[in-house]
């Protein structure tokens, strides 16, 4: 199985945890005509991770990084879940039972329908037994 | 309360003897060091008649650096067999200063130890509880003897588990206490906490960093004690140096095994009595390490006033340090051992600021540090990994547990010149 084409590029900028940081990187992704497609702020102890998915990926990590912000770009994958009450169960409960470990993960409902974006470990491996489990995966291509 | 009220009253003539006794001793002892050796012969004073005290001027200072530098047995003026104990303190670049003591200097220092106590009024029938680190560091074993040799009954509990500390000065009926200012704080937060009942306490002796007279207040109030401030260093035997009598207004430096010089750090020239500078000693009673002119780095002034008791000069409350030297709960820190450490964790940059603090009555120091560009691997996980790492680093050669904080490459202030690296906020702080 062609696993590569469900592998979606995340990118993670590093912030302190102080106002105007998310407006900064906000502000320069829109100058840029970068569209933010779903994103997450996790944070530790004084410091956070900006998690977004966006449509021009290269662009936008290229602008960051010229206007001095650490940027890196994290492999995640994105299922699609049924927007409804126990939605979320199902996925989960699925992603439980193929014994998929998830390190982080975040959710946008759009014109996709609801989509789960999920951190694992193992990509290729989460992406074979999540298919196998009849799970719909979403092509990268649907974001970039 | 005297302990040796002839020495301890001293004045005029008979102490200037005195003192010219012990300088000229001194300076035959330190002769026996290379390093004085050598610093008599660039000076030209090789053959330096010391009559009176004043003819010290012609001897160049010893810095902590040079200590340093003759790491571990270069300041010993005897064999190593002759010294019975080591203590150290710490240094710039994770080596200590290494401090020897003979028999005579330790049976001295505890003399000096039992003086002060007995000055703040400590006698025979007090329970005494020494809440300080009794390892490396000179205020354990030393307050140890000389309450001993007062003849007060010692509790040996050093430092941690305030609960059972608070235990036993209430189940021993303690009436005297050691421990730093912030820990006394700390230890009456607990008290009031667990409604504790620290009725027997009469007598707090503070010291090993600074603190202001807010303090004392708050301290005494919460305490039930009198608080008293104690100054001293490990190159001049450890605590004891200086002491406030009752009087508490200035602190009595023991002019017969000490000679007090206060000079302008910046010319070296020395300062009038009232006047504020860098305090230079030069122990008179030292047999294993024998200093001359030792820069302490520590400001104060004499005073021009005679005291109430009728003990000698005295000199001021100490309030601040000539040098970059911060003290942490006690434990010296210089900005250079900070940048030392990062400079070996490459997943950090190499400027930093310090932030020191004063947070429930503890000192707390927060070191910035920007996170390096080439990892950062987008994943939080491995930036609390990398933080995790400079906190173990930085306690491993401080001794000394930080918050670190990571920020964003290029967003700490960079310095032309003099860096300004250190930002104390601990202020007038209770």
């Amino acid at each position: 199985m062609d696993t590569k084409k469900y592998v979606i590029k995340q990118i993670s900028v590093f912030s302190e945890n102080r106002p105007g940081r998310l407006a900064a990187i906000a502000h320069a992704l829109g100058e840029e005509n970068v569209n933010i497609l779903a994103f997450s702020i996790a944070e530790a102890d004084g410091f956070g991770v900006v998690r977004a998915l966006v449509d021009h990926p290269e662009k936008a990590k290229k602008k960051l990084v010229a206007l001095g912000f650490n940027v890196a770009f994290t492999d995640v994958i994105a299922v699609r879940m049924k927007d409804k009450p126990g939605g979320l169960y199902e996925i989960a409960k699925l992603l439980g039972d193929a014994n998929i470990n998830i390190e982080y993960s975040y959710a946008y409902s759009g014109k996709e329908g609801a989509v789960l974006i999920l951190r694992v470990d193992q990509v290729d491996d989460a992406i074979k037994k999540i298919s196998a489990f009849g799970v719909q995966l979403i092509e990268s291509s649907v974001f970039h | 309360m005297f302990w040796d009220k002839k020495i301890e009253t001293l004045s005029g003539k008979d102490l200037e003897a005195l003192q010219s006794k012990r300088l000229k001793k001194t300076i035959n002892q330190a002769l026996k060091i290379p390093f004085y050796k050598k610093q008599f012969e660039r000076a030209k004073i090789k053959g330096l008649k010391i009559k009176t005290t004043a003819d010290i001027t012609k001897i160049p200072f010893t810095k902590k650096q040079d200590l340093r530098e003759g790491y571990p047995f270069g300041f010993l003026a005897v064999p190593l067999k002759d010294v019975v104990r080591i203590h150290t303190t710490s240094g710039t670049t994770g080596k200590p200063t290494v401090v020897g003591y003979t028999k005579n200097d330790l049976a001295a220092w505890a003399g000096l130890i039992a003086r002060n106590m007995r000055m703040v009024g400590v006698k025979e029938g007090d329970v005494f509880q020494n809440m300080v680190n009794y390892g490396m560091f000179t205020g354990g074993l030393g307050f140890h003897y000389g309450a001993e040799l007062l003849g007060v009954t010692v509790v040996p509990s050093a430092t941690g588990n305030t609960k059972r500390q608070i235990e036993m000065i209430h189940d021993f009926g303690v009436t005297v206490i050691h421990c730093t200012p912030s820990y006394a704080m700390h230890l009456s937060e607990v008290a009031e906490e667990t409604k504790a009942d620290l009725g027997s306490l009469r007598i707090g002796m503070f010291g090993a960093e600074p603190w202001s007279e807010a303090m004392r207040k708050a301290l005494e109030s919460r305490l039930g004690v009198t608080a008293f401030d104690s100054y001293g260093l490990s190159e001049l035997f450890g605590p004891g140096v200086a002491f406030e009598c009752p009087e508490r207004d200035g602190l009595h430096i023991w002019h017969d095994s000490y000679l007090v010089e206060i000079i302008d750090p910046l010319t070296g020239e020395q300062l009038s009595d009232g006047e504020r500078g860098e305090l230079v000693v030069t122990p008179l009673v030292k047999e294993a390490m024998p200093l001359l002119r030792y820069r302490t780095g520590d400001v104060t002034m004499k005073f021009e006033d005679g005291c109430l008791c009728r003990r000698g000069q005295k000199i001021g409350r100490i309030t601040g340090r000539s040098d970059d030297m911060l003290v942490i709960r006690g434990i010296n820190v210089f900005p250079s051992q900070i940048e030392h450490v990062l400079l070996k964790i490459p997943e950090v940059g190499n400027q930093f600021m310090v932030y020191v603090d004063r947070v429930n009555h503890l000192d707390e120091m927060t070191v910035e540090a920007e996170i390096n560009r080439d990892y950062f691997s987008g994943e939080l996980a491995d930036l609390a990994r990398i933080q995790k790492k400079v906190v173990k680093e930085l306690r491993d050669a401080l001794e000394l547990r930080t918050t670190v904080k990571l920020v964003e490459p290029g967003s700490l202030p960079r310095f032309e010149g003099k860096a300004k690296r250190v930002i104390d906020r601990r202020g007038d702080a209770i």
